[in-house]
């Protein structure tokens, strides 16, 4: 008995810096961004201005960031969520509405077509950041066919050379698309039939990787692989060799979005910092560094033609048609994806 | 002496918070949905990683053997050194671990790349390529690689700590090198073995990253199942848990027998 009140006392010392203290938050943010993602010029200089103390850490995935916050432990005051993940923060209560009266340069600088998304409707939980769209990457001098469809990763004559999405939406989305339907389908015989095409590439696929494809396309170890466009000029300065295409059966286009948690500590200091980053100066900056497309023609006027520029990462209103956004997809079917993805890895 | 116990209260309140309170926490999740209500499920729908589980145990099971086989000599010929020499050798074998594993298994990954400098070296030699990244062939080695100083130091320290006399004593006794080595020195160097044997096979089954870098996703273990549970695209921490409290107690029986092999040894 005296074991457990002493081990109780112990514990209840253990508790006790972590309440006793109340620390003063309102001159700090804690941001998290995807790996490179930023100039963190620009955020040196949010500090330089505002003398708010930026925390900068880094997620790999919209998954990871929605585990983490889940999961508790950690508290984040700015988040850089995509399209469909933003729709299910909102869903789930994990992001809260934003004071746009702190973030004027959303209205002022924002394109139109940005706003009022499919996935924040009324447009009160996000401001977005950088968009862009899903390419298929090739090596000229390994293909020297025509690329024009997603089917060429289903191409024996590639065994071995080809890359895939390490991740279920993105990986099944290409089978979906290859098979004419749509990313955001709930039809369970659809998605099987996705995870069929799936298991049928298997044997050509050299690997399932996310930010290794830099490596793996610049060296020439793989020949085709899906991936974020905005990532390909980034690979092309190491591997002139490479193109992208746009298949025809269409692409995905994303949005990621700035967006505060419930449990942000600093509200008013994330806004802040949303609205910095909103800038055209900053937009221009931070563009130009990850290659993405710009969400403003403010911005894009500031940046260097040749980026601002990009057919690809700017497509036409006509074009624009055969891209498909990410949508957020209802418990049920989520479920059916991770478990559709464990089965084509477990056997 | 009962004083003294005092002084381990401290550790047994950090034990209590950091081990026995997670513990228990793996268990709720375990038996419960995502709702919190109690199940069963995550343990029946299970049955479908079978592969998985097999996988992982056949690749553990070859990281030991051939990391015993390759460890064991290598354990023995520098007990043999003279003991300048000796530090020089316990350095070299633990000196890659003061690298983070990881960075050790991206240079595996240049390393063994189809383009890789392997590859360009038999090239330039006019050797036929091998091909052996993405293979579950290239998650051994990369295994071996990294656990082959856990199998190396117990045995060594077993070899060094052995009480010469007895040695002496079977030479004078008249029992051939060979005998010697089969009759005194194996046996008593066992107790490192197995410790050897533990400390590869546990950390090996439960291995996660090596399996996904070197085998590209496609010779997934049990440690990359559990973690798309918690970090990956299948958010589902009870399935995690399930997985992980089935690992733990296959593991815990494993170490048990391993024990009780031990005992039996010590007790001759």
């Amino acid at each position: 008995m005296k074991k457990i009140c002493f081990v109780l006392a112990m514990l209840l010392l253990l508790a006790l810096p972590m309440t006793g203290c109340a620390r003063d938050y309102s001159k700090e943010i804690t941001v998290c961004n995807w790996g490179d993602y930023i100039d963190m010029e620009t955020v040196k200089a949010f500090e330089k201005e505002t003398g708010i103390k930026v925390n900068y850490v880094t997620v790999q995935s919209n998954e990871e960031l929605y585990s983490k916050m889940k999961m508790g432990g950690v508290s984040y005051d700015v988040i850089f969520p995509s399209d469909y993940m933003v729709g299910r923060m909102v869903e789930e209560g994990m992001i809260q509405k934003l004071d746009f009266a702190n973030i004027p340069n959303f209205d002022e600088y924002i394109d139109e077509g940005l706003r009022n998304p499919e996935y924040d409707p009324q447009n009160e939980y996000s401001v977005p950041y950088a968009w862009g769209t899903v390419g298929l990457i090739y090596n000229k001098t390994m293909v020297d066919e025509p690329v024009t469809s997603w089917s060429i990763l289903w191409d024996e004559k590639y065994k071995g050379q080809i890359l895939m999405f390490d991740n279920s939406r993105d990986a099944i989305g290409i089978a979906l698309k290859k098979l004419g339907y749509s990313y955001n389908t709930t039809d369970e015989t659809q998605l099987r039939e996705a995870l069929d095409e799936l298991k049928k590439q298997k044997p050509l696929v050299q690997a399932w990787v996310m930010d290794q494809v830099f490596n793996k396309m610049e060296s020439g170890e793989a020949a085709i692989a899906p991936y974020y466009t905005g990532d390909y000029f980034l690979m092309l300065e190491n591997n002139e060799d490479l193109e992208v295409v746009i298949p025809e059966e269409g692409s995905n286009y994303y949005v990621d979005a700035m967006c505060v948690p419930s449990t942000a500590r600093n509200k008013e200091g994330a806004e802040l910092f949303i609205d910095y980053m909103t800038r055209p100066e900053n937009i221009a900056k931070n563009v130009e560094y990850i290659s993405y497309s710009s969400p403003s023609e403010e911005a894009r006027d500031l940046m260097d033609p040749e980026v601002a520029d990009r057919p690809i990462c700017y497509p036409t209103t006509e074009e624009m048609k055969q891209y498909e956004v990410y949508l957020n997809l209802p418990y049920d079917t989520r479920m059916l994806y991770n478990e559709l993805w464990v089965e084509l890895f477990a056997n | 002496m009962k004083k003294l116990t005092r002084f381990a209260w401290p550790y047994g309140g950090w034990m209590m918070l950091f081990v026995i309170v997670p513990l228990l926490i793996v268990v709720w999740f375990a038996f419960t949905n995502g709702a919190g209500d109690f199940t069963l499920d995550n343990f029946i729908s299970m049955k479908s990683y079978g592969k998985v589980f097999g996988r992982s145990f056949g690749l553990a099971i070859i990281t030991t053997v051939i990391c015993l086989v390759l460890g064991y000599p290598l354990a023995y010929i520098m007990s043999k050194l003279p003991p300048k020499k000796q530090g020089v050798f316990v350095l070299l074998t633990m000196l890659p671990m003061w690298m983070n594993f990881l960075l050790r298994t991206y240079a595996w990954l240049t390393i063994l790349e189809n383009t890789g400098l392997l590859n360009r070296l038999l090239g330039a030699l006019g050797l036929p390529l091998l091909h052996i990244i993405n293979t579950p062939a290239a998650v051994a080695l990369g295994m071996i690689y990294n656990y082959l100083p856990f199998m190396v130091l117990p045995i060594y320290t077993a070899l060094t700590k052995m009480d010469h006399s007895l040695i002496e004593a079977a030479r004078d006794l008249g029992c051939s090198s060979r005998q010697v080595f089969v009759k005194v020195v194996l046996p008593l160097s066992l107790p490192g073995v197995i410790s050897g044997i533990t400390m590869v096979f546990v950390p090996g089954v439960s291995t996660f990253v090596i399996s996904k870098l070197l085998g590209g996703g496609t010779s997934m273990m049990v440690g990359d199942l559990i973690d798309i549970q918690f970090l990956g695209g299948a958010y589902n921490p009870n399935l995690g848990a399930a997985i992980s409290l089935v690992m733990m107690i296959v593991i815990f029986l494993f170490m048990g027998i391993m024990q009780r092999f031990d005992d039996e040894k010590g007790v001759k």
